[in-house]
């Protein structure tokens, strides 16, 4: 055990943010899990709960998940044919619009850090809740109020100029619903801010007595460094929307250059947000694996401190790299020299996370059980995307795959290989925690192998494809490029079936898996100390943190052998 | 193509060799980066398996030496992967100077090519082997990128700016040429052909396209028609700045700035007279955004560069 219990103190009463007081008939409340105080509508609509909001984001996103799946899946459909006989031209260009749109914000965003973000952090530092439960529950209905934008516009036709939005085509000569677009992500981005900002405050202030900043999990320290992004770049985002709308609506000139704008500065601004928020993606993607494999390996994560910093380096340097998205825009040679060597710089923290899950393995005591599988899976998807990273930060090699499929696979193996990976690793590894139950280890085993190898065989043909000229957003094509697109296609079938497999488990688990009880992983962390699924308000009594994270040191004495 | 799959695009260019090489060293260098790690914790994962017995003691936590150097030695690695790269794209900014200037308008779903000889084709574009071709683009409407992938080049083409793209092709064939940003609902229809010919065919090909005049002439004819000739022209009355000898010469302007007079500064002297006034000149230039298209306004600038090597007449 990595924590003593202490009586509660004067201290450990004001730690629970949003329950000023504490009666002696609320700590027998407290003992009543989660899911069982309050049964009614009202209970889950009007929680202040963090692990109840928790839940509410993870039945959206998972929603809006397979919303975006179904537009990915239409798309690889209509690829099969290089005359593209599914779809017409501006069917598809809708299509994978929504698939961009829905994916970036409306999934990838909010997907780790607001389902087990928001359910573990206070668990993790040992909080009641976060320190602004109510800012957490109006930041869910933020989400939804841009989620139900997002339907509206899917059900009234749709939108027609990518999730990237480049002017002047978005703000001038588009026919689609932009301005309902970008008031959907306009919106949308003001729920990322408050979970942002919810996050930040909860670390500095609610830690549990002992809860030092050497001793928060690497979960906690890449979402800090993911909130970091959320609140200083996603204001960018909603002021480049609103210049959009405004050129759009008023014709102010402001992008186009007919009215006197200049389009690259859109560019400029868009990715200023949007690559740091490449990085809201997959940090804390990051955070979950380091979580994954330290439990699986036994051990404390290699290198400590070397994981923790590299994640608050990530955050800073991907400030500073926007430039490589526009090596071919007309950007200046020089600008994109510094964009290009920045570009390198922050893959090196990358690196060094990959090379200390590698060394935290090494004398382990390694289980191979989903969440691994999992956290291996992503390893070797993330490795492939972050060295294609650094072939596109070639500027030579830049200048002729940029816009090509090769861009297309490389993102999808950071975000879909990576996130998506980490999410339902994080979703087999904290499943007995946040329902109590276990589900069957064999069936999650076979998705993580399905899930690794229907993603390589959907994505690995669109770097070959991108090399031999396929540009993007392509509905037509060369018929030369026809087979590498059906392998693509069929990978995608064989992904599409793997993501709908847990589903099916998973729920099973709820009526019938075996209780999973306080800790069925033998981890260290503050969550594993208390019941599975956890009681209302968390802890009893606020724990008093003694050792470092990731204490293996009892068990390794045990049974080594 | 010829296989089923192939795994190199055809290659029309030196240029294209070489991108082809560093892609190839690069890879392999990634692949040595990677390798050791896909490769241990296969051998860990069978090692150290949970309940196998194995040698377990003194496991490291950490090791700051060992940390530094896998953080440093790739990166000094890949440092020299980008100074080679960074060379290849500084070559791809430095035209020379005796290159055969083609002009690129795109505008939704089409590329149009004006050659110096006045010759015009749309999503086809001829050149010659052994001979360097500068492009240089304007776009009518969004923004397009011209992409040719056997030269491993592509470059965005701007509304409102000129960008330019040059190459030298070394085989004589026939490529793709695509748009590869997107432009909307026809995008993925805005392609065409390259065709690299040999100089004989290319000079064939010229005497075989249709065309009146040279690029320059039909130039000097929008000049008289559209009244340019009016105020610029020898027997004006109004004082104009003299466009003889103009091309490629310093500019002052009104508020002390200096411009140089290239494609880009012409460009926006005609269509947005306003933003930059040559200084002692009154601005009484009226604006032609509305009268003259882009493909115009390149034959205006291809008689205006005819004249650079004129001496100014008397001023006016």
């Amino acid at each position: 055990m990595t924590v003593s219990r202490s009586a509660p103190d004067d201290r450990s009463i004001e730690m629970g943010a949003g329950i000023s007081e504490k009666t002696v008939a609320e700590t027998a409340e407290e003992r009543i899990s989660y899911l069982r105080a309050g049964h009614t509508l009202r209970s889950w609509f009007f929680t202040t709960d963090h692990k109840r909001i928790a839940l509410l984001y993870l039945v959206s996103v998972t929603f809006f998940f397979f919303i975006g799946g179904a537009a990915a899946a239409l798309m690889r459909a209509d690829l099969l044919t290089p005359e593209g006989d599914l779809l017409s031209n501006e069917g598809y260009n809708r299509a994978f619009t929504l698939h961009g749109v829905i994916m970036v914000w409306f999934f990838l965003i909010p997907s780790i850090p607001n389902v087990f973000g928001n359910f573990l952090l206070p668990l993790m530092i040992g909080a009641r809740d976060l320190a602004f439960p109510r800012l957490n529950l109006i930041s869910w209905y933020v989400y939804m109020v841009g989620g139900l934008f997002t339907v509206f516009i899917l059900i009234t036709g749709g939108v027609d100029t990518g999730w990237t939005f480049y002017t002047p085509l978005s703000s001038m000569f588009a026919n689609g619903n932009v301005v309902l677009a970008a008031t959907a992500i306009f919106v949308v981005g003001f729920s990322s801010i408050m979970t942002g900002l919810n996050f930040i405050v909860t670390v500095h202030t609610l830690r549990a007595p002992g809860m030092t900043w050497g001793r928060l999990p690497l979960f906690v320290w890449s979402h800090y460094a993911t909130s970091i992004i959320l609140v200083l770049a996603t204001p960018v985002l909603t002021i480049s929307l609103v210049l959009i709308a405004a050129e759009r609506l008023f014709g102010i000139g402001i992008f186009d250059p007919a009215l006197g704008g200049d389009p690259l500065l859109y560019q400029h601004l868009f990715w200023f947000y949007s690559h740091p928020a490449v990085y809201i993606m997959v940090l804390p993607a990051l955070g979950v694996t380091s979580e994954l494999v330290a439990a699986a390996a036994r051990k404390p994560v290699f290198g400590y401190w070397f994981v923790a910093a590299s994640s608050i380096a990530i955050a800073l340097v991907g400030f500073l790299v926007w430039g490589h998205h526009m090596f071919v825009s007309g950007q200046s040679m020089y600008a994109s020299a510094v964009f290009s060597f920045l570009s390198l710089v922050v893959a090196v923290p990358s690196g060094i996370k990959v090379y200390n899950w590698t060394a935290t393995l090494y004398k382990g005591h390694i289980s191979l059980d989903p969440p691994f599988l999992f956290a291996m899976g992503f390893i070797g998807l993330f490795v492939v995307g972050g060295l294609t990273g650094l072939i596109l930060a070639m500027l030579a090699v830049d200048v002729h795959v940029h816009d090509t499929y090769f861009v297309v696979a490389h993102f999808h193996y950071i975000m879909v290989g990576g996130t998506v990976s980490a999410f339902f690793g994080a979703l087999h590894y904290w499943w007995p925690k946040i329902t109590g139950r276990r589900y069957s280890i064999v069936w999650g085993s076979l998705s993580a192998v399905f899930i690794f190898l229907g993603f390589n065989l959907t994505f690995f043909p669109q770097f070959l494809l991108g090399y031999l000229g396929m540009p993007r957003r392509y509905h037509v094509y060369d018929p030369g490029f026809q087979v590498l697109h059906v392998l693509s296609s069929a990978g995608a079938t064989i992904l599409g079936v793997a993501y709908l497999l847990p589903f099916a488990y998973l729920f099973y688990s709820l009526r019938n898996g075996e209780p999973a009880g306080p800790n069925p992983w033998g981890a260290t962390g503050l969550e594993w100390t208390v019941a599975s699924p956890p009681p209302k308000h968390n802890f009893e009594t606020i724990p008093v943190v003694t050792r470092p994270p990731y204490d293996y040191e009892i068990e390794q004495e045990s049974d080594a052998g | 193509m010829s296989g089923v799959i192939d795994l190199w695009p055809g290659r029309a260019s030196v240029h294209a060799a070489q991108v082809d090489t560093l892609l190839s060293g690069f890879t392999a260098l990634i692949i040595a980066l990677s390798v050791p790690v896909f490769a241990l914790i296969v051998v860990f994962a069978v090692r150290y398996r949970r309940g196998k017995p194995a040698d377990r003691t003194h496991p490291m936590n950490r090791n700051v030496w060992l940390e530094v150097s896998w953080a440093v030695v790739p990166f000094l690695l890949i440092i020299g992967f980008f100074v080679w790269s960074l060379m290849l794209f500084v070559d791809l900014h430095r035209p020379p100077a005796d290159a055969v200037q083609i002009d690129v308008v795109a505008k939704r779903w089409m590329w149009k090519f004006q050659h110096p000889g006045g010759q015009r084709e749309i999503d086809e574009l001829h050149v010659p082997v052994g001979t360097a071709v500068k492009l240089v683009m304007t776009s009518q409407d969004v923004i397009h990128s011209l992409f040719i992938p056997a030269l491993r080049v592509k470059q965005d083409v701007l509304p409102g700016r000129y960008t330019t793209l040059w190459f030298t092709a070394d085989r004589a064939g026939r490529y793709a040429l695509a748009c590869a940003e997107f432009c909307g609902t026809d995008h993925s229809t805005m392609r065409g052909t390259f065709v690299a010919l040999s100089k004989a065919d290319f000079a064939r090909w010229l005497a075989e396209s249709d065309t009146d005049m040279t690029l320059a002439a039909a130039g000097a004819e929008i000049f008289r028609s559209r009244g340019c000739s009016g105020c610029h022209g020898p027997a004006a009355t109004v004082h104009a700045p003299p466009l003889e000898g103009l091309y490629g010469k310093p500019v002052p302007l009104q508020g002390g700035e200096v411009a140089t007079a290239d494609d880009q500064y012409i460009r926006d002297s005609i269509l947005l007279p306003q933003s930059q006034i040559a200084a002692g000149y009154p601005p009484i230039m009226p604006t032609f955004r509305n009268i003259l298209d882009e493909e115009q306004v390149a034959k205006l600038l291809a008689y205006i560069k005819s004249l650079a090597t004129e001496s100014p007449k008397e001023p006016r």
